[in-house]
């Protein structure tokens, strides 16, 4: 333990702590699809994670379709136009997944009145198949005989290989926080991350569609007397927490810049985590769970050393889940018991 | 007849709740189904408003078949219920759990939707004073006028009311019924389920008790108060 790698130097503080942010801004956002989807179906759904996953293999072949595949380093205002696209891209992609995720898995679950154990275990078994799915992307494209073709794209016999946006984008110092460097990179995220959150937060909140959701997951049975139509409010939640996953997705390759068949994994469990803590169905909650999970573990590592990043995460959330087994801000989107 | 019910089955699981009842609504009066706990009155109301699947038998609102229709359609026809136990948006205020109560209307920025609200407000002073208040932390009493004030928000042609008297006091009960006199007379036909004998025969044109699934005595409201074996059995004697 190395407390003074933290706390000896207001520099490396305060370096830590951003760093932590930024990963956590990323967590935050893939919490958001957690939470949502819980609050109004009561469904933890497992397989939000390679919604996410999906979102990064998009961004990355954004860039080898607009760029090529000769390796580049740019910096964020060069790749600001591909960045763009595959932004879009991101969240098209992962909207769709999530939907499909909806129809396939769920709704014919949910229309059965089956028990929710049974929803949640399709969700381990779609996760599965989505992950393994994209591992095998070149042996489907072989089935069509389009491997070669595509080969840029499928990776013939490296599928389930690391694979790389051939363009890195290089952080650039753009002011300084005592003696820490704030890149454009860190403040993009951090800013882009919680910008589409207060838009989340609002449309939630102020449209005749944020209302339905609300009014589903306080009490499905009044929405129906009410008219709402719970179907559309459940694929609204799934394309809503899609979109966010792939934002979250593409903020998550500008900063790490590889990705994997499971690199939803990892991600997926912390951004449940920052759920959980936040008080799961509840979206403000998702935002401080994320940030407090992300400053956490970065400080963790800081202390302990890297290898204990994850294990003080997990920690903390258990601590949290002792003092506050609701999470920090409860449920209050959900059911607010009073 | 602005809604007709012609032998309708509907199961829990393998249980019977209710076994080929027919019974019609007549525009204009208020129609009330009485009976103990469990003879099927709340089945019914969920059924009519499309939260439980018809076994067999036929719904028709309006004249048009509405047995399978989802329930947000339902509502769009005209067709609104304050449910059992009332089913407030606890986390929402009085003002949000009215605005939901007109979630499916077009005209939510229009002088007429105020007018809604103000006749709520006239009906239910107290919902007016309370107007920011979460539902969830409002009285039982509170709660129910809230639910038949959202209910009212859709601008009904049929209002179902499931036992708005449960759990009241015998005071604020007179009141809740004399409200929904009052709301029948302002035009707006009224199915109404009630535990409280007494108070909803008085209060309806036509009456239907059900027993165990199904109706064994159906007539005007002041026969059966005044039918012996219905004194006997739900009225306790002297009403």
């Amino acid at each position: 333990m190395d407390l003074g790698a933290l706390f000896g130097s207001y520099d490396n503080f305060l370096s830590f702590t951003i760093g932590g942010l930024v990963f956590g801004a990323i967590y935050a956002l893939v919490a958001l699809g957690y939470t949502m989807v819980y609050g109004v179906l009561q469904l933890i759904n497992f397989a939000h994670s390679e919604v996410f996953m999906f979102g990064t293999f998009a961004v990355a072949w954004v860039f080898v379709a607009l760029h090529g595949t000769s390796s580049a380093q740019w910096s964020l205002g060069r790749s600001i136009p591909i960045l763009l696209v595959a932004l879009v891209a991101a969240m098209c992609l992962s909207a769709v997944v999530a939907l499909l995720l909806e129809r396939i898995a769920y709704r014919p679950l949910i229309k059965k009145n089956a028990p929710k154990l049974i929803a949640l275990i399709s969700a381990i078994g779609a996760s599965f198949a989505l992950s393994e799915g994209m591992g095998l992307r070149d042996k489907f494209a072989q089935w069509f005989g389009l491997d070669h073709k595509l080969a840029n794209y499928v990776s013939p016999g490296k599928a389930r290989d690391v694979y790389s946006n051939p363009v890195s984008i290089l952080p650039h110092h753009l002011f300084s926080i005592g003696g820490y460097s704030v890149t454009d990179v860190d403040l993009t995220i951090i800013v882009a991350a919680v910008l589409m959150m207060v838009v989340l937060d609002q449309l939630v909140l102020r449209t005749r569609f944020g209302r339905g959701i609300r009014a589903v997951a306080q009490d499905p049975e009044s929405a129906a007397l009410m008219g709402v139509n719970s179907t559309r409010v459940v694929q609204l939640t799934f394309l809503l927490g899609g979109l966010m996953a792939g934002a979250a997705a593409t903020l998550y390759m500008v900063k790490i810049g590889t990705t994997k068949q499971d690199a939803g994994f990892t991600l997926g469990v912390k951004a449940f985590t920052a759920a959980v803590m936040g008080g799961i169905g509840n979206l403000r909650g998702a935002l401080l769970g994320g940030l407090l999970l992300g400053v956490m573990e970065s400080w963790g590592a800081a202390v302990f050393g890297d290898q204990w990043r994850d294990v003080t995460a997990f920690v903390l959330l258990v601590l949290i889940l002792l003092v506050r087994p609701s999470g920090i801000l409860g449920e209050a989107l959900g059911k607010a018991r009073a | 007849m602005l809604l007709e019910v012609q032998g309708l089955c509907v199961n829990y699981g393998h249980i019977e709740a209710i076994r080929d009842i027919t019974f019609g609504v007549e525009e204009g009066t208020i129609t009330t189904l009485i009976g103990a706990n469990g003879a099927g009155k709340t089945t019914t109301l969920k059924t009519l408003s499309g939260l439980r699947r018809v076994r067999q038998g036929t719904v028709l609102f309006d004249g048009k078949d509405i047995t399978h229709s989802p329930p947000y359609e339902r509502v769009v026809m005209g067709l609104s219920q304050s449910p059992e136990g009332r089913g407030c948006f606890p986390g929402m205020s009085v003002l949000e759990n009215l605005d939901m109560g007109a979630y499916v209307r077009k005209d939510r920025k229009s002088a007429a939707y105020r007018a809604d609200m103000d006749r709520v407000f006239d009906l239910f002073p107290r919902l007016k004073e309370r107007q920011g208040q979460a539902a969830g932390s409002m009285s039982g009493g509170e709660q129910q006028m809230l639910a038949i004030g959202r209910a009212l928000m859709a601008k009904p042609r049929l209002l179902l009311l499931d036992e708005p008297s449960m759990g009241l006091a015998p005071k604020l009960i007179q009141q809740i019924f004399s409200i929904v006199t009052e709301i029948n007379t302002q035009g707006t036909t009224v199915l109404l389920v009630e535990q409280n004998a007494a108070q909803a025969l008085k209060r309806a044109h036509t009456a239907h008790i059900l027993e165990s699934g199904k109706i064994v005595r159906s007539g005007t409201g002041a026969e059966l108060a005044g039918d012996d074996s219905v004194r006997a059995a739900y009225l306790g004697g002297d009403v």
